[in-house]
């Protein structure tokens, strides 16, 4: 089933000349070979002329908005600003972000919110893919249910939960109330106000997970499935032996974007619950940043915590780049 | 051939329209003036009056304000014939004049205006920054004539080491807003606002046995606003947050449990402070112009928004003093001057502000203009003029009165003590915020506990910023 190796190398354009044949030893030039290399080379860019105008445009886009930045955050961060006077602060502002007790507060609620959104964000999106995939009619409708919450403003997504949540006269203690439950406090509580805001976070962006995961089962070979079957499998087994090992790559994938992007969360307790929620418990590490550079007017510790959090992320992405460089393998 | 000059013309147009692009994107001159950064030479002299010079100016009224904006266009027509080359550009914002966000992103980026608005607090930030202008030398009793009549606890709010280097425009103290519709459903006189913290808990206690979801109070917990009205609050016992030096944090005390158990009981035991918590600025004022919120502390300009943009209505409400009757917090708006600005566009800015906020009859204390433009006229802000100054404001304001100013008279005849927020005060906010919240999201919360956290946080914040 695998490709052959030598047929991988160039998958368009032609082929590659077999090792041996007209090579030659390096330094060593045929007569006139420098005049044709360079009027090829010439001619080479000539021909991609608009390719490489509009490569300058993108490129000039990454600089200016990604690559500088980044390297402006990265001085910032070794910085400090005082009456106008911007001089090398070395670690100061990293001991400074450490010595804030609201730090490790951060990284303990961030590290929470992604192992909740783990658990509810990965395992509900794939469950849900798995039951669409089953299903043999209204497939498409509910491919659109399921995806609709993507297409609402995460604002206006955010606000509808705020009033979900209310514990006064919100829609789901009413609920709980109306089926004699114990009613819970939500978002302010220190115990719920996490979940809360991930169980609001996971409604909002499953839809698009959902349709990855679907996509990666519609991949699957019916023949395997039928194979398990034949053998008397059930719904759990097919699961088990064939979906996920067969969809395990785009699962790696998923699962490092997520915490990728989990821990990069903002908008959601910042609107759920104003940010750091009941005695700090939603205080996120990105609500921090955004703390120390617009309300502290504090860039030099804004920019050491964006350090860490690129350091902490560029490990996760590293292992993504991988994995994505094995599944186009 | 053809194919490829048709590749090359595409190429070209792109290479030109990212140049231009970048261009776009590039950083802009000030604009303006165009001379040497200010000095202190003739600095005191007046703006002559045929100075040609060119200023850029915060917080003209956007297009959906449209009252406002007539004003600012008029104000600068008048202007115009005093001044007849100065240029006044005004610079609009679609909500509040300062967006704190955008405010430190335009401090970092040099590219606020010329002449630029703020709020007291931010004095620290702005010259951290480096952005202000000393405008000491310029403000004279020639170049502002009410100077002598502007309170000096307000124009010290914008002094730094003995210099001066913002003008106030509007001033405020806080006190207790109360809704006199609810007042008045819950048998209690809303002529006479509760002083004390006990009153409050009965009257909300009354207010809130009139059921149907209502508060009899309301607080802030979240997003820095907690801490600020436990600082009020603690203003108003005559306590502080922090040392006089600035150094420790000193509300670890009787007077800050008293605040937080008075709020823990009003929340848990007479539960007439509602359920929903983790409020912030603009939440409690919804609930009062919906009726459900019989008191919460605020500013008079909270009334001033709950009328405009909410649609509640003046004679529904009523003010007295903070609670405890011992200070208040103060606070208000100012304009900067760039540093970088010219010697002449500094005096442009100073006669402009001068012309606009400081002149009896005149910009903003025209009440006759503002009354006749539907506009509210009557509200116990700004308030930063004493002596002769205050008296004329006081008797041409209340001629031109939109709402029943009596509402206010608890509030106004009973001036406290207005005192500036902390050093570094939205950090402090920031670990306030946790006891507060701490109190209204947790029954059993240990107030002690809150607040012996809270002190030793801060004390680390204000180790911190030395």
């Amino acid at each position: 089933m695998t490709t052959p190796a030598a047929s991988r190398s160039v998958p368009h354009g032609p082929a590659l000349p077999p090792a041996g044949h007209g090579t030659r030893a390096p330094g060593e030039l045929a007569p006139g070979a420098g005049r044709r290399d360079r009027g090829a080379l010439r001619r080479s860019i000539r021909r991609n002329l608009t390719a490489y105008a509009f490569l300058v445009g993108a490129l000039l886009c990454f600089a200016l908005f990604s690559w500088f930045p980044m390297v402006r955050e990265v001085i910032l961060a070794f910085q400090r600003t005082h009456r106008g006077t911007t001089t090398w602060a070395g670690w100061h502002n990293l001991r400074q972000i450490t010595a804030d007790p609201a730090f490790w507060q951060a990284w303990r609620n961030t590290a929470q919110f992604t192992g909740y959104a783990l658990v509810l964000g990965f395992a509900v999106p794939f469950v849900v893919a798995v039951v669409l995939n089953e299903l043999r009619h209204f497939q498409g409708y509910l491919r659109i249910l399921v995806y609709l919450p993507v297409m609402l403003p995460p604002v206006a997504s955010v606000l509808l939960f705020k009033y979900f949540y209310d514990p006064g006269y919100g829609l789901f203690n009413e609920i709980l109330h109306a089926l004699h439950l114990p009613t819970s406090q939500w978002l302010q509580s220190t115990h719920t106000a996490m979940l809360s805001v991930v169980i609001a976070s996971t409604w909002m962006n499953m839809g698009g997970a959902t349709l990855i995961y679907l996509a990666a089962l519609q991949g699957i070979p019916g023949e395997l499935y039928e194979a398990v079957e034949l053998d008397g499998a059930g719904l759990l087994r097919r699961v088990w032996h064939v979906t996920i090992p067969q969809t395990r790559l785009v699962l790696s994938l998923l699962l490092l974007m997520q915490i990728i992007s989990t821990m990069q969360v903002f908008t959601e307790p910042y609107l759920l619950t104003g940010g750091a929620g009941p005695q700090g418990s939603t205080t996120t590490v990105v609500y921090l940043i955004y703390q120390y550079a617009f309300n502290f007017d504090n860039y030099g510790a804004a920019a050491a915590l964006g350090l860490v959090l690129l350091i902490v992320l560029a490990v996760f992405s590293g292992i993504y780049v991988r994995l994505n460089r094995e599944t186009g393998e | 051939m053809k194919r490829f000059r048709h590749r090359g013309l595409a190429a070209a147009a792109l290479v030109v329209a990212v140049g231009l692009t970048g261009a776009a994107c590039g950083t802009s001159s000030s604009g303006g003036g165009g001379n040497a950064p200010a000095g202190p030479a003739d600095a005191s002299a007046p703006l002559a009056h045929d100075a040609k010079v060119t200023i850029s100016v915060d917080c003209m009224p956007p297009a959906t304000k449209k009252a406002e904006l007539k004003e600012w266009n008029e104000d600068v027509a008048t202007f115009h014939k005093t001044y007849p080359n100065v240029t006044v550009q005004g610079k609009s914002t679609t909500g509040q004049c300062e967006d704190p966000a955008t405010f430190a992103a335009q401090l970092k980026g040099g590219t606020e205006p010329n002449v630029f608005y703020s709020y007291f607090t931010d004095l620290q930030q702005v010259l951290n920054s480096g952005q202000a202008a000393d405008i000491t030398p310029y403000v004279t009793a020639k170049s502002l004539p009410t100077l002598g009549d502007i309170q000096p606890d307000v124009l010290n709010v914008l002094k730094d080491s003995g210099k001066l280097y913002g003008l106030p425009t509007s001033n405020y103290t806080m006190g207790i807003l109360i809704n006199r519709a609810l007042f008045k459903q819950a048998g209690l006189d809303p002529d006479k606002p509760p002083a004390t913290w006990a009153q409050v808990r009965t009257d909300a206690k009354a207010i809130a046995a009139l059921g149907h979801g209502t508060a009899g109070y309301g607080d802030y917990s979240a997003g820095n606003n907690g801490g600020w009205h436990f600082t009020a609050e603690m203003y108003g016992l005559g306590g502080d947050v922090t040392t006089a030096d600035g150094t420790k944090a000193d509300f670890d005390n009787a007077k800050g449990r008293q605040i937080l158990q008075n709020l823990h009981d009003m929340r848990w035991t007479d539960n007439s402070m509602g359920q929903t918590q983790l409020l912030k600025w603009g939440d409690l004022q919804k609930q009062m112009v919906s009726g459900k919120l019989g008191m919460f502390i605020a500013a008079p300009d909270d009334i001033t928004y709950m009328v405009e943009v909410l649609g509640g209505h003046y004679q529904d409400y009523g003010m007295g003093p903070m609670p405890g009757g011992q200070g208040t917090l103060l606070g208000g708006n100012d304009y900067f001057f760039k540093k970088g600005d010219t010697p002449d566009q500094i005096k442009a800015g100073i006669a402009w502000l001068n012309f606009k906020f400081f002149t009896e009859g005149q910009g903003q204390f025209d009440y006759a203009r503002t009354k006749a433009d539907a506009l509210p006229v009557g509200l116990p802000e700004p308030e930063f003029f004493t002596g002769a100054s205050k008296a004329t404001d006081d008797k041409l304001k209340a001629a031109s009165a939109t709402m029943p100013v009596a509402n206010f008279t608890a509030f106004a005849d009973h001036p406290l003590t207005g005192h500036a927020e902390p050093p570094n005060a939205q950090e402090i906010y920031k670990v306030l915020d946790n006891a507060m919240s701490g109190v209204l999201t947790n029954k059993n919360a240990n107030v002690g506990s809150l607040l012996s956290t809270a002190s030793s946080q801060v004390d680390q914040v204000l180790a911190n910023s030395q």
